[in-house]
This record gives C-alpha cells, structure tokens and sequence, in this order.
C-alpha cells in the first residue's frame, strides 16, 4: 500500500511517500501564505522523486498547522501522533522525542508501543523554536546550518542572560559591538537554544533512547549542549532527516489508520 | 532642602530634585552600560534643568534595576514601593499603578498610605513592553511618537492573535502583505499590547483608582486600549509618567532623610 503524508509547518512543509515501512521520495520546501498551495507543491516534489502521480496513493495523511486547509487528504491527524509514530520508526528504542520545529517545540514519551504518553508543547515563545536560532544566524550573518558548527570551535562561549528571543538579540548585538569571537557567540547562542529545550524537556521526564526531530536536529552545537544539560545521550535519526519525521508518521498512520 | 531621587532602569535613568515635596527640576536620560554612570548623568542633567547645585542635595534615594550600583545613594528602595509613593502623592485616591517601561512592565496595589499589598511585573518577555511598540513601530515604517494617535484615529481593528514579539513581528508583516489597512494593523498592535498588560494587571487584581505609569503611558493609543481591556477607568499622573519612579524615590528619601534629622 502507497500512502503519503504531508507536514505543513507555518515555516516548512515536509512530504513523505512510503510504501510499508520504505520511503519511495520526500520533500522539505518553504512554506508559502497558503498551506494548500504548500502541500500540493510538496507533494507533488515527494511524488516526482518516487517517480509516482497522485493516483497511486491509496491515501494522504495531513498534519501541521495548515492541516486542515489541505483538501487534497483523507485525513488529518495532530502533531503530536504524527511525530510520535514517525519518531518510533526513525529510532525504533526512543522513548523521548523532542522535536523543535521553526516555530514550535514538543517534548513527548512514548510508551514500548510507540503510543504517545506525556507531553508539553510551545508555541507561544519565540525561544527554543527554530525561530530564535534563524533570528541569531541572521545577527551573526552566518547561514543558519553553519550556527551549530561554530560550538565545537568556541574558547569560551558567552553566557545569554536573557531567555526572550527579543533580549538575547540585544545582548548577542553588544557581544558583536565587543568584538567578541563568533565561535564565542555561537556558541553561547547553542547553549541559550539548548537551555530553553531542557526546560521543556525535563517537564516530560527524559527516558532514554531521547531522540531529536524537526529541522534543529541538524545543530550539532545544540544537540551536544542538550545532552549535557538532560543527561542523556540524544539518538540523531540516520534513516532519513529528522525533519521529516511529522509527514512519515502521517504516512503511516495512513496505513495504519482506520 | 533639597533632596533627589533617582531611577535606574535598562534602557533611561530619571533624575527628580523635590523641595519640601514639590518637584523642583527633573531630567530623563539614555541609560549607559554603567548604572552608577547614568545615575550621576541623570543627576547631573536635573541639576542644569532647574538651575540647581550639586552641594545643595541633602539626601539621595535611588530606585530602579541599577539602583544597587548607585555608589552616591543615601539609601535605595525597592522600584515598586517608589512608584505607589509617587502615584499617591499625585493622587491620593489611587490604589493601583500599572507600569510600562521600555522593557518592563509591572502592576501593583497599595493602600492608603503607600503600603504595598500585591504586585506582579515581567521583565522576562519583551511582549507587553515599549520594545514590543518600538520593534512594531518600525515594521509600521511609522514614528514610535505618532504610533497612539493613529490606533485612536483608527476606526477598524485587525487581532493579531501572537503574544510573542517574534512572532507578532512576522503575523504583522504578513498582514501588511495582505492588504490590510495600517490604521487597523497599529490599533490591533496597541490592543495586543494592552491585552498582555491587562492580564498581568488581573493577576493581581488591580481596583480603582488606577494611574498608569512609566514612559508608554505617553502613548493615548495604548491607555485607551489597555482601559478598555480592564473594564477600568485609567488615570494619568499630573507629572511626566516616566519620572514617578524617581518622584517616589525622591519622597521616600525626603521621609527617610526628615526622620534622621527627627532621631538625631
């Protein structure tokens, strides 16, 4: 059975096409004003490279924000279960997930089943979401998939007094004007991010294997400073991007579902 | 005699010189990185408004996040208890202050003698500060100054459903991209802004008489919206909102300053 599902964020907007448990193609684009827009382009993407056309999917999970403005799919189901089943397929053990998105980040346990148990959300703060990283890169004029690199160079990482995005932002700007080094600020900027990400994940109670979803996953800088801050080593899925792991767990769930 | 008080904050430092409780000068300045430094400047800036001598200050009272650092402060008190201070002395029916600084913002009630009873501020979320007015002003292409008067002026709404300044910031520009008026874009701004205040304001159940305080309270748009998302009738002070701090501050030290003389 053929099944897609799309994972439209307010950022990006992810499609996975599986058949059983093998992905056939995916894509990551950016998210456009209108979702349903976003998910047909997405998908199309995800289909070209499968090398398939919409009639061979027997069906389409939506998720996301913009889930519900897709009216192409048969059904949608919440983050939170999406994440959870496309995290227990990218690291069958996890037991935690933590997955931050551009504007969001979730903690969540899974039981041995993968069934999501306990989990917090936010959405409502700009810090520990993808958000204050791309805020900082930009500050830093450095593209935002070099930011994590630059914590394994740092000497001496600055301390980020301030959790708001809003002030972090001020603060890295005077540690510019001081000259500091952007491998200092770089990582002190990580270390901010990953503290933040603690705070949410220590409501959860972490139990490891701890694995890592979401377009952050990819900052090495703050996955290291993470481990350190929740005392467990963090899994990076190697079966596909992280970020993908919204739209695989929609996949199956289609063909799952009932 | 002449007795000042001075208020550190973030982004300003205020400086009021009182006269057997009369403000005789005052001043407002940019803050520097040096807490102590501003307050000198502030202090020294009074001074040259009202055409007064250094030598002739009896006591200093300092206030505010910096006011430990103020090496030349006879005595410090805590920002809250200088603002009801000063918010009674200006008006002695008030029984609750809400403050907003440029990265601030706090509500207290107090009773009739100054004594405060309950206050909650945030200064860890830019959201409900003047920051939040200053980021939005400038996505606005629009002066911070000019900002209240055309959320009054408008006549149509638009909610912007972010608290989050980030995220607001983004929701604001996207808005703009759609078309909409920028009349009602800034009066939503204002009603955003107000709603984070008011709630912070609840949490601690603000009664009347309320005076708003604190450099925003300089913004008509804001204190009409905040009013209204209070259900409450908001008072302004008749002195400049921004220096109440440093009035308080000032009155205190005067009480502090008479009862030494009283002792010895």
């Amino acid at each position: 059975m053929i099944t897609a599902g799309c994972d439209v964020g307010s950022l990006t907007s992810k499609a996975v096409v599986m058949r059983g448990d093998r992905i056939l193609g995916s894509a990551i684009i950016r998210s456009r004003t209108k979702p349903e827009e976003t998910a047909r382009q997405v998908l199309d993407e995800a289909l070209k490279q499968a090398g398939l056309s919409q009639k061979d999917i027997s069906k389409c999970v939506g998720t996301g924000y913009g889930r519900e403005r897709i009216d192409f799919v048969n059904d949608t189901r919440s983050e939170i279960a999406c994440h959870g089943r496309g995290a227990k397929w990218l690291v069958p053990t996890a037991r935690t997930v933590i997955d931050i998105g551009g504007q969001d980040c979730k903690a969540m346990r899974l039981d041995e089943n993968g069934a999501v148990g306990r989990f917090v959300t936010n959405d409502k703060c700009a810090a520990g979401t993808g958000r204050f990283l791309e805020v900082m890169a930009d500050v830093l004029h450095v593209p935002i998939e070099e930011l994590g690199k630059l914590s394994a160079r740092a000497k001496a990482p600055v301390v980020l007094a301030s959790t708001c995005t809003v002030w972090a932002q001020a603060d890295v700007i005077e540690y510019l004007n001081a000259e500091t080094s952007i491998e200092d600020i770089g990582g002190g900027i990580n270390n901010a991010m990953a503290g933040r990400v603690a705070s949410l994940a220590n409501a959860v109670k972490v139990e490891r294997d701890v694995c890592m979803t979401g377009g952050v996953a990819k900052n090495i800088g703050v996955i290291r400073a993470l481990e350190k801050l929740i005392g467990q080593r963090i899994v990076i899925p190697r079966k596909a991007d992280p970020q993908l792991a919204g739209a695989i767990g929609a996949a199956l769930l289609a063909q799952e579902g009932s | 005699m002449l007795v000042a008080g001075i208020d550190v904050g973030s982004l300003t430092a205020k400086a009021v010189i009182l006269e057997n409780g009369k403000i005789k000068a005052s001043a407002v300045i940019r803050a520097t990185p040096k807490p102590d430094e501003s307050a000198r400047l502030a202090l020294g800036a009074a001074l040259e408004q009202g055409k007064l001598k250094e030598a002739d200050i009896a006591f200093r009272a300092g206030t505010g996040y910096g006011r430990k650092k103020i090496r030349s402060a006879d005595a410090i008190f805590s920002e809250i208890a200088c603002h009801a201070k000063g918010a009674l002395a200006d008006r002695p029916t008030a029984r609750s202050i809400i403050d907003i600084g440029g990265q601030d913002a706090k509500a207290a009630i107090f009773d009739e003698n100054g004594q405060v009873l309950r206050y909650q501020y945030n200064d860890k979320c830019a959201s409900g500060t003047g920051r939040f007015l200053e980021i939005m002003a400038e996505v606005m292409g629009v002066k911070l100054e000019n900002m209240g008067e055309l959320a009054l002026a408008a006549k149509n709404t638009v909610r912007i459903s972010n608290q989050c300044v980030v995220f607001a910031e983004t929701e604001v520009i996207s808005l703009i991209n759609a078309g909409q008026e920028p009349g009602a874009i800034i009066k939503g701004i204002h009603q955003a802004m107000a709603g984070r205040v008011a709630a912070l304001a609840r949490s601690i159940g603000v009664t009347p008489e309320v005076v708003f305080t604190g450099g925003v309270a300089k913004n008509k748009g804001v204190a009409a919206a905040l009013a209204e998302s209070l259900g409450l009738e908001l008072f302004a002070l008749s002195i400049d909102p921004q220096i109440n701090g440093a009035f308080g501050a000032a009155l205190m030290g005067a009480e502090q300053a008479a009862s030494g003389k009283m002792a010895s």
